[in-house]
């Protein structure tokens, strides 16, 4: 049990190590590609959050959707748009220090609040065992969450459409002639 | 459970921050995306945390962060059309450059 809670611990300050440190790279870095790559950091971090919080499905969705799925097309996207920005160019605006300010006094607003509240833990037989097997979670997303499930289906098809119908090139394309001689 | 709900609220308040100080610091449009991806996170993180603390045997907690999960997929893919249009037609990703319909 003891070592068991060593183990915990250590793997918790491994992940936080790299979930905020890849945090921290992806709004620092001044090179946007570098940025990604630590996006990938910081979402695998959050993916061994969830193996410690014992929701095994949840780190898997996370694996395939943000770390194989989000995080090319952000790749993707920063290649198509490359060299508008250059490696070493000011990415932060002039209201960076604004920003740094507010969002300072936002984090200590949060943590106060969170040491402040007596939260309703669950009691410790509950907490040992929350075995939630995956045809569990199936039978809820088709039962009674069946409809929240359905409209995010739609949202994510309507997206995509929108998505395709706004990157699409139009038929006659002068931008895209000056793009090429732009370059 | 040998780290308390505390710890992990104070883990995903962090990266919160950090993921809005992304957002309201980036030039880059893809900057700020990158941001909200980090904020998602955190509340993903938040929303897994107290199911795992305070309703273990509720399916809630987990169901709404897959539900999270999709609506981020939902917005990286039409925000990133949004920014290769834009890159298109106004040969620029830098948000105070994108000022078209600014009052």
């Amino acid at each position: 049990m003891i070592i068991e809670h060593a183990v915990q611990i250590f793997a918790f300050v491994i992940l936080t190590l790299m979930t905020l440190g890849g945090g921290l790279a992806v709004v620092t870095s001044r090179n946007l590609f570098h940025a990604a790559l630590f996006l990938i950091l910081s979402l695998a971090g959050a993916m061994g959050y969830y193996v410690l919080l014992d929701a095994g499905f949840l780190a898997v969705v996370q694996l395939l959707i943000y770390i194989g799925a989000i995080s090319i097309l952000i790749l993707f996207s920063i290649m198509l748009t490359r060299g508008l920005m250059m490696p070493g160019q000011v990415q932060r605006n002039e209201q960076w220090w604004i920003a740094a300010l507010v969002v300072f006094l936002t984090f200590v607003v949060l943590v106060v609040t969170m040491w402040q509240t007596v939260w309703p833990i669950a009691d410790t037989e509950a907490l040992r065992a929350p075995n939630i097997a995956i045809a569990q979670l199936g039978a809820a997303l088709v039962g009674p969450y069946a409809i929240p499930f359905e409209v995010i289906s739609a949202l994510l098809l309507v997206a995509l459409v929108g998505a395709i119908v706004l990157a699409r090139e139009e038929g006659n394309q002068p931008a895209r002639a000056d793009a090429e001689t732009g370059e | 459970m040998a780290i308390p709900l505390p710890w992990w609220l104070t883990v995903a308040a962090a990266l919160f921050a950090i993921g809005l100080y992304g957002v309201l610091s980036r030039r880059n449009a893809i900057g700020v995306l990158l941001g909200i991806e980090l904020m998602l996170n955190a509340a993903n993180i938040n929303l897994v945390a107290f199911w795992r603390y305070i309703t273990p045997q509720a399916l809630t907690g987990q169901v709404f962060a897959i539900f999270v999960i999709g609506i981020a997929a939902a917005e990286a893919a039409a925000g990133l059309a949004i920014i290769i249009s834009a890159y298109r037609r106004r040969r620029t990703v830098v948000v105070d450059e994108l000022d078209t319909m600014r009052w």
